[in-house]
């Protein structure tokens, strides 16, 4: 056993550069959850509408961007679009736009769901003992909205970080292409490089994605009824 | 668009279609396989399996697939493992499948309330009799949305295996893109070729969920 593959992790800034890559991985899909999650509540508000035109549009923009692997949606928004307007995006650009894209429909589809699920007796009931319209939607449908809603929300949240993965791929340089990099870099010197870099990354995304998902499990038990 | 182009893309996109779909078939059949054995050892909590499954559980589902094929593909190597990108992705496809099948089906069987099983000893049933035509018939029933979505999610998480040198539908975009400028026609194909694969499958799923649901009780 010649040189430690562990070493390459912290010759030179190479651990620092790790985390600055998954900083932007993690900034990347704080923005696009931030805008999926508001314009996600607007469109699901919407999707309850009972008017067929919206219904059907919402609906193929729903299956369309949920049937798609993102992959092909980032490809889509990275080689097609801007090739078909004529107009240059950055990898970092595409990848916001298509991630709010989906995210909406997902978030979208959530809150639609949640909304269907409160019983029409509770609007009658709220109706009954007097209540606004105001009123009913805010102390009898929000509050149990929001109980059904934010476990799967956050659960979208750890999905979305997972999937900023994909962005290496259009050659944003987030931790995935920096390990690439450095893995490339030391090829010579180290060659057990790869086991050690796509090892710590994987940790990475468990240390950021563990703790979010154990929050919604929580809530989810908590809130069951 | 040039429809030329497309007409001689097609066969390239067979093939490759032809490959996602058998990857996909394979992996999700393992999943399941390994998904139900986990679900059943986190159900009747086994002693030290117990544990281990949920360690693979948590983390196969916190971390992506990208992350596990690279580990996988490139790092194994590394000590002495080496595997093909197909295996690589069958491999990956049933790690990450194997814990979402297992979550699947494990809610399905918590859903079923004590007293069936209690029922079902009470009548003399053995145990296995009574997880064979008690609870699993139930469970199944309850988990279909879930195991739906899941299969949906793994045949779209498929996309990924290009990065592993899989000469899947996604790489075969890519090359076409790299080598002809024919963007266009190669991501018009790309989509067209996942929405052959995945709108009967959801369609299908669809169907079974609103028949399946015939057969649950009361609600």
């Amino acid at each position: 056993m010649q040189d430690l593959g562990i070493n390459v992790l912290f010759q030179g800034r190479n651990f620092i550069r790790l985390l600055n890559g998954l900083w932007i991985t993690i900034e990347i899909s704080f923005l696009s959850v931030i805008l999926s999650m508001s314009l996600g509540i607007i469109m699901g508000m919407i999707m309850t509408i009972k008017n067929p035109v919206i219904k059907i549009i919402t609906r193929v923009y729903l299956e369309f961007v949920r049937i798609m692997p993102q992959l092909v949606l980032l490809f889509l928004m990275y080689f097609g679009i801007t090739r078909a307007f004529q107009i240059n995006l950055s990898g970092e650009v595409a990848a916001i736009i298509v991630f709010t894209l989906w995210g909406t429909a997902e978030m979208g589809d959530l809150v639609r769901g949640a909304l269907e699920s409160i019983p029409k007796h509770q609007y009658e009931s709220g109706k009954a003992i007097g209540l606004t319209n105001i009123q009913i939607f805010m102390y009898v449908i929000m509050p149990q909205t929001i109980r059904r809603l934010v476990p799967q929300a956050i659960n979208l949240v750890t999905r979305m970080i997972k999937t900023t993965s994909l962005i290496a791929l259009i050659n944003v340089v987030e931790v995935v292409k920096v390990g690439q990099q450095i893995i490339e870099a030391s090829r010579l010197t180290v060659p057990s490089a790869a086991l050690w870099i796509y090892g710590t990354i994987f940790f990475m995304y468990f240390i950021v994605c563990y703790p979010i998902s154990r929050l919604a499990a929580r809530l989810e038990k908590a809130w069951k009824n | 668009m040039d429809f030329q182009v497309i007409r001689e893309y097609i066969p390239l996109y067979q093939e490759a279609g032809i490959l996602t779909v058998r990857i996909a078939l394979i992996g999700i059949i393992g999943s399941i396989v390994a998904g139900f054995l986990c679900s059943l050892i986190r159900y009747f909590k086994i002693p030290v399996l117990h544990q281990i499954t949920g360690v693979y559980i948590e983390l196969s589902r916190n971390t992506p697939l990208l992350i596990q094929l690279f580990f996988l593909y490139f790092g194994l190597p590394k000590i002495g493992i080496l595997l093909s990108s197909e295996t690589c992705a069958i491999v990956g496809l049933i790690f990450l499948g194997g814990s979402y099948m297992s979550e699947a089906f494990r809610s399905g069987l918590e859903a079923i309330p004590d007293i069936q099983k209690e029922s079902g000893l009470s009548l003399g049933l053995k145990k296995r009799q009574v997880i064979w035509y008690v609870l699993l018939p139930q469970a199944i029933s309850i988990s279909v949305p879930a195991f739906a979505a899941n299969v949906i999610f793994l045949i779209k998480e498929t996309s990924v295996f290009s990065a592993v040198a899989l000469a899947d539908l996604m790489y075969t975009a890519k090359v076409l893109i790299g080598m002809s400028y024919n963007t266009d026609e190669a991501l018009f194909m790309l989509v067209i070729a996942y929405l052959v694969i995945l709108l009967p499958v959801s369609a299908l799923f669809t169907l079974l969920e609103r028949k399946l649901r015939y057969a649950g009780f009361g609600n």
